[in-house]
């Protein structure tokens, strides 16, 4: 990120632009200044602000690529997101970031690593799975838990199917409002495939992203099975207007979700989340 | 008030002012406006108040003749010193769209040199607080950066406490004990001046002072220990922090049935700093400037979330409010966010109590 001005963004041009559901849709970025480009990294779990001409900023968690081929989901449920669905390829944008913490993939080499993720904010966990598919040998077993409302809602249903395949990995699925169960997939909320799990709960580093109450839950489940806390952890969302830790508007208790976040230990969050109002 | 002051008598402050103007400075003072005391700017001593005291209580703000020649003998106005750092409404940069894409563009605005004159001890300590947040960050904010390098501080010890102030319990006044260029006390006769940095040693070197008696030190010492006495005590910091394990105590429903969410305190606080970011498009269709502008936890949508409120009602954001305010600011920034200018006390509309209030959450009786 610009060391000199935190809140000025790079011009990005849309290369691709992909449908992915009526309201979801994915951009490929290029940053047209080179340089920008070349420099460009992030880690998964991080955001950008993408900015709209004229309409404002959003924050975006960053999929996958670099900075001459930078992938981001987005749902259109907002005045900025909804905006940006009109958009074509070869229309420019505004990126700044990449900003906050990550996931801990780094820490988590050679242990079983768990995802699980509700409802289609996905976007964040969707890259790290990713990650560690591309680099399975680095990790022990790979669960993916994913619940949704509806199964024609499930986005990456696709790479389930693949990811199904590798070895040492399960894909566990469930829908909560389907009334007609369909193979491979549960009915239910994400609590019915923890059972069905199969992880060292001693070795193992839990990601997960979803609604707060989701997250809670789930969290406090796999503790009461056994997985120590500060391996669970959790990607959350707030408002964020700024992304440096100045507007306030992400603030949760004390901490920034913006900087000190959007990925925390459960522990961190824990008190907070049983709250409402943080 | 280690090394020995400089006096110099009443006459001499409208020297003061214009050795500051000629050094290049605008300088900003306190100035009645609308029965109260606001930092505007000034042209000469003559637009400073004269002779006034503030009355302040909850919910009550009234500015009365004293009887006196002095200038500052009163303990604070509606706004603190933050506008002049932190902006109630910055321009950050602006964006051109033409045949070859969008062209963003910072929007610096030079800084005027600017000279702040009675800046009280509570306000110096929000100013440190202000520098934490915008500056030791991770991201320092150029913004602030610009105007704050800019400043230069006259500040002036109190030697009158309202009965809303409370900085002697949060350790942040009567007396100023650093971050200032210039520091006053002001007597009955006079003032005796310190020097804090080498651009208030250059502006005392341009000022004829003498060497101040026993008895007007003494004055002094004695107007600030009188000012030390105050009505109103927070608790300790470390008790503070005892309001995140009382979330759910009934005095939170009970203040949200009186509070308006107007915003007003935050507003007057000058340690808040929340803000939204706005997008402004020219008429043209070929510009767009994106600006800051101040916000409150008390706005609806400070917690919008698609779909959701993370604070749906008063309840949830007053205890926003005070939890941020005195609690969690010292994970934030290693003390309480409260400088204990009382403030938000006498601008509250319906008289909201905030040391009051965290008592009754604590327990605790005064
Ligand atoms: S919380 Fe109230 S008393 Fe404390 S600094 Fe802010 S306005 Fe002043
Ligand atoms: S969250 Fe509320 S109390 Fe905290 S800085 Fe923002 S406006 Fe002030
Ligand atoms: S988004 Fe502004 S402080 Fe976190």
């Amino acid at each position: 990120m610009s060391v000199a001005n935190c809140y000025l963004p790079w011009e990005a041009e849309i290369v691709e632009r992909t449908q992915e559901t009526p309201d979801i849709f994915t951009w490929r970025l290029r940053f047209t200044d080179p340089e920008i480009a070349r420099q460009y990294t992030f880690q998964h779990g991080q955001f950008n602000m993408l900015y709209l001409y004229g309409v404002g900023e959003v924050a975006i968690s960053v999929m996958s690529g670099d900075g001459s081929s930078l992938l981001h989901t987005i749902r259109a449920v907002g005045r900025v997101t909804q905006a940006m669905m009109d958009l074509r390829v070869g229309d420019r944008v505004g990126v700044r970031g990449p900003f906050g913490r990550g996931w801990p993939l780094f820490d988590a080499r050679g242990q079983d690593i768990v995802f699980v993720t509700a409802g289609l904010g996905c976007a964040p966990v969707v890259s790290s799975i990713r990650y560690v598919v591309a680099n399975r040998p680095d990790y022990g077993r790979l669960v993916i838990m994913q619940s949704v409302r509806y199964r024609h809602e499930a986005l990456w249903a696709p790479q389930y199917d693949a990811w199904r395949g590798l070895p040492d990995t399960q894909v566990l699925l469930t829908s909560s409002r389907d009334k007609t169960r369909w193979p491979l997939w549960e009915l239910g909320r994400v609590g019915v495939l923890l059972d069905q799990a199969d992880y060292d709960k001693n070795n193992c580093y839990v990601m997960m992203c979803g609604p707060d109450q989701m997250l809670r839950d789930t969290a406090k489940t796999l503790i009461e099975k056994g997985v120590p806390g500060p391996r669970v952890f959790v990607s959350l969302e707030r408002n964020m207007q700024c992304a440096v830790g100045h507007c306030g508007h992400c603030q949760m208790g004390g901490k920034f979700v913006c900087k000190d976040g959007p990925v925390f230990p459960f522990p961190e969050v824990a008190a907070l989340m049983e709250t409402e109002g943080f | 008030m280690a090394e020995v002051p400089r006096y110099f008598p009443r006459a001499r402050l409208a020297e003061l002012i214009s050795v500051v103007q000629r050094a290049g400075f605008r300088v900003i003072g306190p100035r009645v406006d609308q029965g109260a005391l606001v930092y505007r700017e000034i042209d000469g001593v003559e637009d400073l108040p004269q002779g006034l005291t503030d009355e302040q209580a909850p919910g009550h703000y009234r500015l009365a003749a004293n009887g006196t020649q002095r200038h500052f003998s009163w303990a604070n106005g509606m706004s603190a010193i933050k506008p002049f750092v932190y902006a109630p409404r910055e321009r950050l940069w602006r964006v051109d769209r033409d045949t070859h894409g969008i062209h963003f563009r910072p929007l610096m605005s030079i800084a005027p040199r600017t000279a702040i004159l009675g800046v009280r001890a509570c306000d110096l300590s929000a100013l440190i607080l202000n520098d934490a947040h915008f500056l030791r960050n991770l991201y320092p904010d150029p913004y602030y950066r610009l105007r704050r390098e800019n400043l230069l501080l006259i500040a002036v010890n109190c030697s009158h406490a309202a009965s809303t102030c409370f900085c002697a319990s949060t350790g942040d006044g009567p007396e100023v004990s650093g971050g200032y260029d210039l520091l006053l006390n002001e007597l009955e006769e006079g003032y005796l001046v310190h020097s804090g940095s080498p651009s208030g040693d250059e502006i005392l070197q341009k000022l004829a002072t003498a060497r101040p008696s026993r008895r007007q030190l003494d004055q002094a010492r004695h107007q600030l220990d009188a000012c030390r006495q105050q009505q109103r005590a927070m608790p300790p910091a470390p008790r503070l922090t005892g309001l995140m394990s009382r979330l759910d105590h009934p005095s939170w429903d009970a203040v949200a049935e009186q509070c308006l969410a107007c915003g007003n305190c935050t507003a007057v606080c000058p340690t808040c700093f929340c803000h939204r970011e706005v997008e402004a498009p020219a008429l043209d269709g070929q510009s767009s400037v994106h600006r800051r502008d101040w916000d409150s936890c008390f706005n609806e949508d400070h917690s919008y979330l698609v779909g959701m409120l993370v604070r749906p009602d008063i309840k949830t954001r007053y205890r926003q409010w005070m939890t941020h305010k005195l609690a969690t600011w010292q994970e934030q920034y290693g003390r309480s966010g409260c400088v204990g200018c009382g403030r938000c006390t006498t601008w509250c509309p319906v008289g909201i109590d905030f040391v009051a209030q965290a008592r009754r959450v604590l327990e605790d009786e005064a």
